[in-house]
């Protein structure tokens, strides 16, 4: 009975009785979820129009972020560097399509997979080779990045909210409806989405395939600067990034692997999901369940919606 | 010029369906194992031993194990890691109850248990497949690696939280543990394999393995035909999780004498998954192929520098290796995706009908 009654009453009285703990837990597992959320974006933008599952998208993420951060160590100003990242992420994407996509077009998705994976080990021997493998501090006031936390004394209590963590919501959102209209209303958006309906169609109305894949690991490139930023200047700037990043896998499967929305909504649930799960009811498994809860959650939702909740449904042909 | 099957006559199907059906082939592997067994432990230094062909056929072992899941089933596993912590952890359980018993029984024993965790996370393959099911074993991945954290019980809560690998003697000689000597473990570890690896072949090439390739096949096709699908893919993750349990179990016993849980973190796994495609998904070969490249190539290449001189920095070259690595896994997945077993096969093929193109 006792045991019960700390699983399914306990957390709930505390809940209750300390609305500000929750406040804040909701509001970190929020942000958690938004930087998920980003990283899951990078994997479904490159699925979508390449059918590739990037492993690599993680170590995308610190080496953008690296770069940006060892390039003004070298002394170069931080927006001047901001935009040779980009211009990094450019070349990395254009030489990922030249040497590692169009040689291997037609291969098999485990095939491709292992391709990124190679990718992931070329990148972080590459990035710990050129900028060293200490974590770095991000640039966050040369980017003109808020810093502190802002306390207000609601709920019976002090809620504190990390200035950087407001930052880092409201650019999430505009990354994602900026996302959203280039998808939508430009030329290059529309290629993009027959592309991800169907390589051959698009093919055939001449859109060239080889461009398109250029962009688009440009654009999970961007996508890795930008997570880099904010998930760097929330912490540090190091190599065990590339695990966490991991853990966008469970947010795509709840997601569905090809939808955008579903990434953004997914990661939520994760990030929302998995802090309430550890602060209330992880101290009854003596704590740590962090590292694996997201993909309990995710193991347990595709028994009973396979395709995610966004996902289109896989139909099986003979 | 030697390497011809000419006058070799099959006479019976059992002939011609055999493993190595060409004369060459069945001298060549009785060199091989006559190498391992005899001339190595005569020649063999101690660098050789215990850093190089121990830890290679302990990775061959496990790259078998998930080879029957991927390569052969078709399920992909990125829990590898997970299930060989399963394989040392209820190796070191086993052995504290029972220290009298034989340790290599336990080693052996420990697979079942892994087995048995394998089929538990096997379960949602019935449901999903693909990267699906890649993020369902991570689950069982994080899940186990949090448990041989947090559960004081299964590293007989010793402080440091760490296996101690204990002295274990077979008839008066230590086989594990501190005074044990690599040249003893060598031995155990390649007879293990040895025997593995023949019940593997014989596995595949029987009615269990065309089960297997049936249902990685086509799923719905082999249904139809009339396999079990639940039963055939559980038994997959039971004899794949066997395998990687007693390669976990060796690993910790016979090479590292001591490991703490991140041994077999998720990199364990992913290292594992690159073996079996580097060397070929569903070859046996192939995995010990793709263990001796990903296992010993980084080794060679740390040993380059220093061979030639070179002033480099003992992290740089650390470091150049993984730029290394990564580039050569694209590369061979670029030249021949179908691993390394495949360029094994052609250049047979080019041998038996050398001079001549055909």
């Amino acid at each position: 009975m006792d045991i019960l009654y700390k699983i399914f009453v306990d957390p709930f009285v505390q809940m209750g009785t300390s609305p500000d703990l929750l406040v804040q837990t909701l509001w970190d597992g929020l942000v958690a979820g938004v930087l998920y959320a980003l990283i899951a974006l990078g994997f479904v933008l490159i699925f979508k129009a390449s059918g590739v599952f990037n492993f690599a998208q993680g170590i995308m993420v610190v080496f953008a972020a690296l770069t940006l951060v060892g390039l003004h160590e070298h002394g170069v100003p931080a927006f001047v560097a901001l935009a040779l990242t980009v211009g990094v992420m450019f070349i990395l994407a254009f030489g990922v399509e030249r040497l590692m996509l169009r040689p291997l077009v037609n291969q098999s998705d485990i095939i491709l997979f292992m391709a990124t994976f190679g990718l992931t080990y070329f990148l972080i021997g590459l990035g710990q080779l050129v900028f060293g493998g200490n974590p770095k501090v991000m640039i966050t006031s040369d980017l003109y990045l808020p810093s502190g936390a802002i306390e207000f004394k609601r709920f019976g209590g002090y809620v504190s909210l990390q200035k950087i963590d407001i930052a880092a919501v409201i650019i999430a959102s505009v990354m994602v409806a900026v996302l959203a209209v280039f998808f939508q209303r430009t030329r290059i958006g529309r290629a993009l989405r027959a592309v991800a309906d169907s390589h051959q169609a698009a093919l055939s109305v001449g859109i060239s395939l080889e461009q398109i894949w250029v962009i688009v690991w440009f654009a999970a490139g961007v996508v890795a600067l930008a997570t880099g930023i904010m998930w760097g200047a929330r912490s540090e700037v190091s190599f065990s990034l590339q695990i966490i990043a991991l853990k966008a896998l469970p947010v795509l499967i709840l997601g569905g692997l090809t939808s955008i929305p579903g990434a953004i909504v997914g990661g939520l649930i994760i990030g929302i999901g998995e802090k309430l799960g550890e602060f209330y009811w992880g101290p009854l498994l003596g704590g740590g369940i962090e590292t694996w809860l997201a993909y309990v959650i995710a193991l347990g939702f595709l028994v009973f919606r396979p395709q995610g909740l966004f996902g289109e449904k896989i139909i099986e042909r003979i | 010029m030697l390497y011809r099957e000419a006058g070799q006559y099959k006479t019976s199907y059992a002939a011609d369906m055999a493993v190595f059906p060409i004369l060459q082939d069945q001298i060549g592997i009785a060199v091989i194992l006559f190498i391992g067994f005899v001339v190595v432990p005569l020649i063999g230094s101690e660098f050789l031993l215990n850093s190089v062909l121990i830890p290679f056929l302990i990775f061959a072992l496990a790259a078998i194990g998930l080879n029957l899941l991927t390569g052969y089933t078709g399920l992909l596993s990125l829990g590898t890691g997970g299930f060989m912590g399963v394989g040392a952890y209820a190796c070191l359980k086993l052995t504290t109850f029972f220290p009298q018993v034989n340790i290599v029984v336990w080693i052996l024993a420990s697979g079942f248990f892994s087995a048995a965790v394998g089929v538990l996370f096997g379960l949602p393959s019935l449901r999903i497949k693909g990267f699906y099911l890649a993020v369902a074993t991570l689950a069982a991945q994080f899940f186990l690696e949090w448990c041989f954290i947090r559960i004081p019980w299964l590293y007989n809560s010793s402080v440091s939280g760490a296996i101690e690998v204990p002295l274990r003697t077979i008839a008066g000689i230590p086989v594990t543990g501190p005074t044990a000597t690599s040249l003893t473990r060598y031995l155990v570890v390649l007879a293990i394999v040895v025997v593995m690896t023949w019940v593997a072949s014989n596995l595949v090439h029987g009615r269990i393995g065309r089960m297997w390739m049936a249902v990685r096949d086509m799923d719905l096709a082999a249904e139809l035909i009339g396999i079990r699908l639940l039963r055939t893919k559980l038994l997959a993750f039971a004899v794949s999780s066997f395998y990687c349990g007693v390669a976990g179990a060796m690993m910790v016993f016979l090479w590292y004498g001591g490991a703490e849980a991140d041994v077999f973190a998720i990199d364990q796994s992913f290292i594992i998954l690159f073996m079996v495609i580097i060397g070929g998904l569903g070859t046996l070969i192939g995995s010990f192929f793709g263990a001796a490249l990903i296992y010993i190539l980084p080794i060679a290449l740390r040993a380059v520098p220093t061979a030639f001189g070179l002033p480099i920095r003992p992290a740089a070259a650390e470091q150049l290796t993984f730029v290394i690595v990564g580039a050569l896994i694209i590369v061979f997945l670029v030249v021949e995706p179908a691993g390394l077993a495949r360029l094994w096969q052609i250049g047979k093929q080019k041998l038996r009908v050398w001079p001549f193109p055909y």
